[in-house]
């Protein structure tokens, strides 16, 4: 018996030490991930099973942490890099796009960075401004990084054991509102083969309408698929898992299938994840659509004060009703 | 706070002044003087100077130097601004888009370069062609770059020297994350002179003002990583000079964060080798980061793009060259009899064949084949980046025969 119930925070924790034992140049670093295991104490315990060489408690300079990442990676370690909060990324921007992208191909390959970058990312949690934000879309839209994210436990255990492994750059999201959600976790590899890291999952299936959805608003279009099922409609839930490359394939397979699309995230939609997944489908499923393919997503402002956030993410109601708009074509 | 609190505050505020005395104001810049703390061993002229409290520390190091040590370095001075001055003719005749002269800066390069073992590793920034040559990397390497038929390309753990950075001041980080490596990897202070390793991190005094500089020092000095942060002030970023860039010079900037700064003279080859010797040494030995300022001077343009007529007076070049660290460290060797016309002719004659090598490289380097910019984007397999190569490579074969091809 090797399933566990672990919550979403413990799955990437028991990830991340499994990866850890398995490979001595795993090394963690960030801000206060040490001794307090993170903000988020999703590296709890591991400092005092790894020690400090190994989980590094930096100081507090995101471009400073990617950057000597970067050498570290250089010098043959595989460092997994905590960026506090979404918010607080930015001063890493440069470092992330203009070397950890580039370096591999700048070197005509001589070079690898397999580093992994962790952002707790999107709203939810009442926080204060820079806490709360999805920019995911700034490093999918750049070449050289892979950009993933995690929307349950099992994946948040195998998913970031395969971003560690890989030996490109991993952006990874983490949907800080969903650590605290529990499930079954098999840790087995022998149970069954754990989903690529760059495929997407059917989430639940379904005939009438495709919902595509990624990190914290999966759970939201599996409530609204249960909701919609009582009202007789049928929704086929996508979680996306990867980001960057995007699993088309499974989406494709969907929308022909379903002929309508409805895109959910949390970002602003104007350029976000949805603009390009409408675009790669109506190319690719042109003569299946029955309807446009619609987007739900954050308004384009700068993510509000927290009292507005229920009202600023996609919930179940904006959901159904995009729903319901692309089955009235 | 109480409300009265307000009506007791004076209207102007009492100013406070710095507890330490701040050694150069910013309108006190001389660049043509780099003042008493500067490391000499050898003056304009080729005069070897006596032991001053500036170099006495470095003495014993220019000491045990041999005159074949001296041969050798003035060889590197030479070759280097040979490679130099053939990358700028060649930008000039079209072969290659842009090329940064170090012209001026031999010395500084060369000190620091062979100060170097095999086992560390440098970080450049774009204008290192002779910490390149000191590492051992063929000059042909450099060329790709300013040629655009790559972005450096050359396999940077075949001679411990990274790629040239372009955006200013990233490489400091890399540097000083790999000298966190070494750390981890046991590689500082065995006391064995082939596994011991060190790190030496180059920006310009332009450099100095960016974050990832600054942000380098800081994780350096808390990691105390086996590193060298090697800054030459040639005086001018682009058009800016050092005035509208620092308001102390940057050697004194070290001390807090946490570890030595030294200002040695950066057209001084000699000064240059022992300085950047003995913080190599201690990095190595686990004594921590050094932070050297070589000051010098851009004796050319910024790049082939740039006209620093339009900032900067010829008086101040004619000043410079004065100083010119060829001229220099020739003056000294014959003044010692350490080398003869015969030598000096012989590495003149090396310097002619070093750059019709460069030349000849240059001028048959084959533009890549096109689908190659799809190569190496990722390590493992990419959908995208796959299917746009088929794409690209079938609309150029669509092309096959037709008189309107690309």
């Amino acid at each position: 018996m090797t399933a566990q119930k672990l919550s979403l925070a413990k799955g990437l924790n028991a990830g991340m030490r499994k990866a850890m034992e398995d490979d001595p140049k795993v090394v963690l670093m960030g801000e206060d991930v040490g001794k307090l295991g993170g903000v988020f104490r999703i590296t709890e315990g591991l400092q005092k099973d790894f020690g400090e060489d190994r989980v590094i408690d930096t100081p507090l300079a995101e471009s400073g942490i990617v950057g000597t990442a970067i050498g570290l990676a250089l010098r043959g370690y595989r460092p997994v890099v905590e960026i506090q909060f979404d918010g607080f990324i930015y001063p890493a921007f440069d470092q992330i796009i203009s070397q950890v992208s580039k370096m591999h191909a700048r070197s005509l390959g001589h070079l690898r960075l397999p580093m992994v970058i962790r952002v707790p990312f999107g709203g939810g949690i009442g926080a204060v401004e820079h806490h709360s934000e999805s920019n995911e879309a700034y490093f999918a839209h750049t070449a050289g990084l892979r950009t993933v994210t995690c929307a349950d436990p099992a994946d948040a255990y195998w998913m970031i054991q395969q971003a560690i492994a890989s030996d490109d750059p991993v952006m990874f999201y983490e949907p800080k509102r969903r650590y605290h959600e529990r499930a079954e976790v098999e840790l087995d590899e022998s149970a069954g083969a754990p989903l690529p890291l760059h495929s997407a999952r059917v989430a639940r299936a379904g005939s009438d309408v495709t919902v595509l959805a990624y990190g914290p608003t999966v759970k939201t279009c599996l409530d609204a698929a249960g909701a919609a099922q009582g009202e007789g409609k049928s929704l086929e839930v996508i979680d996306l898992r990867s980001l960057s490359p995007l699993d088309t394939d499974t989406i494709f397979a969907s929308v022909k299938k379903t002929g309508r699309c409805v895109v959910v995230h949390e970002a602003s939609t104007f350029l976000g994840m949805g603009a390009e997944l409408a675009a790669q489908v109506q190319r690719e499923c042109f003569y299946s659509l029955e309807a446009p393919v619609l987007r739900v997503g954050g308004y384009n402002i700068p993510y509000p004060p927290s009292r507005y956030e229920e009202d600023f993410l996609p919930d179940l109601d904006r959901i159904l009703d995009s729903v319901d708009q692309a089955l009235s074509f | 706070m109480p409300d009265d609190a307000m009506d007791s505050a004076p209207v102007t505020p009492t100013p406070v002044r710095h507890h330490e005395t701040v050694v150069t104001g910013p309108m006190e810049h001389d660049i043509t003087d780099g003042g008493p703390d500067m490391v000499q061993f050898v003056d304009g002229d080729g005069n070897r100077l006596p032991t001053s409290d500036a170099n006495a520390e470095y003495a014993q190091i220019v000491e045990e130097m041999t005159p074949e040590d001296g041969r050798s370095m003035y060889r590197d001075l030479v070759l280097v601004r040979r490679i130099d001055a053939e990358g700028h003719a060649l930008q000039r005749q079209g072969e290659l888009g842009l090329w940064p002269s170090l012209l001026g800066q031999e010395a500084a390069q060369v000190g620091a370069g062979r100060a170097m073992r095999p086992q560390d590793y440098a970080f450049p920034g774009y204008r290192e062609h002779g910490v390149a040559w000191c590492k051992g990397v063929p000059p042909e390497n450099l060329l790709g770059l300013f040629r655009g038929v790559n972005h450096g390309g050359w396999d940077s753990n075949a001679n411990n020297f990274h790629l040239y950075t372009i955006v200013i001041g990233n490489q400091m980080l890399h540097a000083t994350g790999y000298a966190m490596g070494i750390q981890r990897d046991g590689d500082v202070g065995t006391g064995d002179d082939d596994r011991d390793a060190a790190v030496m991190a180059f920006t310009g005094d332009g450099g100095t003002a960016q974050g990832d500089f600054n942000e380098a020092l800081v994780f350096a000095g808390v990691a105390n990583a086996p590193m060298v942060f090697f800054v030459q002030n040639n005086q001018w970023a682009i058009s800016e000079p050092n005035y509208k860039q620092f308001r102390i010079p940057p050697y004194q900037r070290a001390r807090g964060f946490g570890f030595p700064g030294v200002r040695v003279d950066g057209n001084d080859v000699l000064a240059v080798y022992a300085v950047t010797k003995a913080a190599m040494d201690a990095a190595r030995a686990g004594q921590g980061p050094t932070l050297i300022e070589a000051f010098t001077y851009r004796m050319g343009a910024h790049t082939t793009s740039d006209d620093p007529t339009k900032y900067r007076i010829a008086a101040e070049v004619d000043i410079w060259r004065e100083k010119d660290p060829i001229t220099r460290m020739r003056g000294f060797l014959a003044s010692k009899a350490y080398a003869d016309d015969a030598f000096f002719d012989g590495v003149d004659k090396e310097a002619d064949e070093l750059a019709a090598r460069i030349r000849k490289a240059c001028q048959e380097m084959p533009d890549p084949p096109k689908p190659a910019m799809f190569d190496d984007i990722y390590v493992d397999p990419h959908p995208v980046v796959e299917r746009e190569k088929a794409e690209f490579i079938a609309y150029q074969e669509s092309f096959a025969g037709s008189e309107g091809g690309h």
